[in-house]
């Protein structure tokens, strides 16, 4: 018997994504995070009715990887476009993905006040403390200390400010459903962000409201470090400013 | 059966009544009556009403309502349509379909909240970044605000292309009769196979303003141009009142137009043959029929409540056929019949 007929296919690429190339860097999470929403929106059987809202950033082309109908939005302003598209179309599912700099800087009343409405969307916010597409310069959640291109010497809070803590401040709203804070080092923690992203997306099928999903993601071109230290820096230094886990559940 | 009603009300329930499903809007006057119509009646027609947290969140609100392929609908006033031109840029941009009202006010900066027509560059010209045109229409009646607010979803609905309605505070604000047009249900509308709607049984529709490969972009905006030229060809609007044997021909457009038909009036009462053409559509432009009426008259003056801005377009129309005077006023200052008479007798 040929060998080939005795071996299953158990790994593949999720039917909701395209087959058209990533532009993002070797070892950069985003990857990572858009195969985690393909292989979920796979899961809940959604393809058919999910509308991806893309950011201006690293991930201005998502809308182009995943097999379902995509909107480009312009910067920061991915909230209001998903408010848009839910408010017009409830039946549809809205998945709006964005970086810090779209969400939390140039965003931030987008962001704050899709949140407050309790908005029927689920929002994928991928925290990794610097503008990855624009060459490296400072995040609104860059940490204190951090050298950026816009910040050569260093995040100095005292002129800069601190870090923001997206999930903490809209976890302080009373409309947000889930809001959690997650992180992709190591294989425990891919395996539990995918348990949050699905339990985002379900909460919108099941008509409960609006879900944040903070993700603090790694930036090795950006943070100028290999991808296995990236990853364990946000094991013993990130995570220890924005700690992980669930902030709101009211599913 | 008619109905007295403000223009800014009047703009709403036609918005409604031409099947506009989702209102995205924020405060600021002399265009508050729109959001507040909409807030207590697009509901019960069905639609979605969002108060949104600012002029900027609202028409990124209409990008998304628009590309679910719903008859949507901002307004605002001058200060906030600034704040606009980001989203509106994105919305010709991705080719979308979107009704804009632009009460004006007196401007730059804060101005004042009285009737001036100092966004006519902005409305006309392209305003936000990018090669693109809005079409762009001035009603000078309530009755005409009812109306080309349908004929606004219509045109920007077939050409996908945003259409702007550049109306005025003392016309957002004025009370007059007006016979509504009829409902239409937006079931019947032409269909939007581009809509996101949801990849079922097709491939995904994408929507955006994005083309790195700059030879991708020139492709894009060649096409959107040949649908300009299509509109530029087919869609001029415009008024002609007493222009057969006119000696002075009157150009204005709004309110302004309408008093220049008082103008009219009472220049003819005093013998003086003096003619209006008003554009109705401002973009695009009236510029054959006003280059056919210089040929035969001897001055065109253009009213304004500016500092002069259509009066380029006029005299691009002219061609120094004749002489081209200006009169305007500014500030939110809106000059009477006979003041406007005054500069037409030195003309006639």
């Amino acid at each position: 018997m040929p060998e080939t007929e005795t071996m299953t296919k158990v790994f593949a690429r999720p039917r909701s994504l395209t087959e058209k190339r990533f532009t993002y860097c070797p070892g950069c999470h985003h990857g990572l995070i858009t195969r985690i929403l393909g292989s979920t929106i796979d899961k809940l059987g959604i393809q058919e009715r999910t509308v991806v809202v893309a950011p201006v950033g690293c991930a201005v082309f998502a809308y182009e990887w995943f097999r379902c109908d995509g909107i480009q939005a312009a910067h920061g302003r991915a909230a209001a476009v998903a408010t848009g598209l839910k408010r017009a179309n409830p039946e549809l599912v809205v998945l709006s993905y964005q970086g810090d700099g779209d969400l939390a800087a140039i965003g931030t009343a987008e962001t704050v006040h899709a949140a407050n409405r309790g908005e029927a969307i689920t929002v994928i916010f991928v925290n990794n403390q610097i503008y990855g597409m624009t060459g490296g310069q400072m995040a609104p959640t860059t940490l204190d200390g951090q050298p950026t291109t816009s910040s050569p010497q260093g995040r100095d809070p005292a002129t800069m400010g601190h870090p923001l803590r997206v999930a903490e401040m809209i976890a302080a709203l009373e409309a947000p459903m889930y809001v959690t804070r997650q992180s992709l080092y190591d294989a425990k923690h891919i395996t539990q962000a995918t348990k949050a992203v699905e339990k985002a997306l379900r909460y919108q099928v099941e008509r409960r409201g609006y879900s944040l999903v903070e993700i603090v993601a790694n930036c090795p071109t950006g943070w100028k470090m290999p991808p296995v230290k990236a990853n364990e820096h946000i094991a013993a230094t990130v995570t220890g400013v924005f700690p992980l886990g669930d902030l709101v559940d009211r599913g | 059966m008619r109905q007295l009603m403000t223009g800014n009300e009047a703009m709403a329930e036609g918005a409604i009544r031409a099947g506009c499903r989702a209102y995205f809007g924020y405060p600021i006057t002399p265009q508050n009556e729109i959001l507040e119509y909409m807030a207590a009646h697009l509901p019960q027609a069905g639609g979605a009403f969002v108060q949104a947290e600012s002029e900027v969140a609202a028409i990124n609100m209409c990008y998304g309502a628009s590309a679910a392929g719903v008859r949507t609908m901002t307004s605002s006033s001058s200060p906030g349509i600034s704040l606009k031109l980001e989203g509106i840029s994105y919305l010709a941009g991705a080719d979308l379909p979107c009704v804009i009202v632009n009460v004006m006010r007196g401007g730059p900066g804060l101005g004042n909240i009285a009737p001036a027509q100092g966004d006519y560059f902005q409305a006309t010209k392209g305003g936000g970044h990018g090669d693109y045109r809005l079409i762009v229409l001035a009603p000078s009646t309530v009755q005409e605000s009812a109306e080309l607010v349908g004929l606004a979803f219509d045109l920007s609905d077939r050409y996908r292309v945003p259409a702007m309605i550049l109306a005025d505070g003392m016309l957002g604000q004025m009370m007059e009769p007006v016979a509504l047009p009829p409902h239409r249900d937006p079931a019947t509308l032409p269909p939007k196979p581009w809509a996101l709607t949801g990849a079922k049984g097709r491939e995904p529709n994408y929507i955006a303003s994005f083309a790195l490969d700059p030879k991708d972009l020139r492709e894009l905006n060649l096409r959107r141009h040949e649908r300009y030229r299509e509109i530029a060809d087919r869609e001029v609007r415009w008024e002609e009142v007493e222009t057969g044997d006119a000696e002075v021909l009157l150009v204005a457009y709004g309110t302004m137009g309408r008093i220049a038909k008082t103008v009219v009036r009472r220049a003819r009462g005093e013998g003086l043959r003096v003619g209006l053409l008003r554009p109705i559509t401002l973009w695009p432009f009236p510029y054959e029929p006003i280059r056919a009426l210089a040929e035969r008259v001897r001055a065109v003056l253009t009213v304004e409540l500016s500092a002069g801005q259509m009066w380029e377009d006029v005299r691009l129309a002219v061609e120094g056929r004749c002489p081209t005077p200006f009169y305007g006023e500014m500030g939110g200052v809106v000059p009477t019949p006979d003041e406007v008479l005054q500069e037409v007798k030195r003309l006639a």
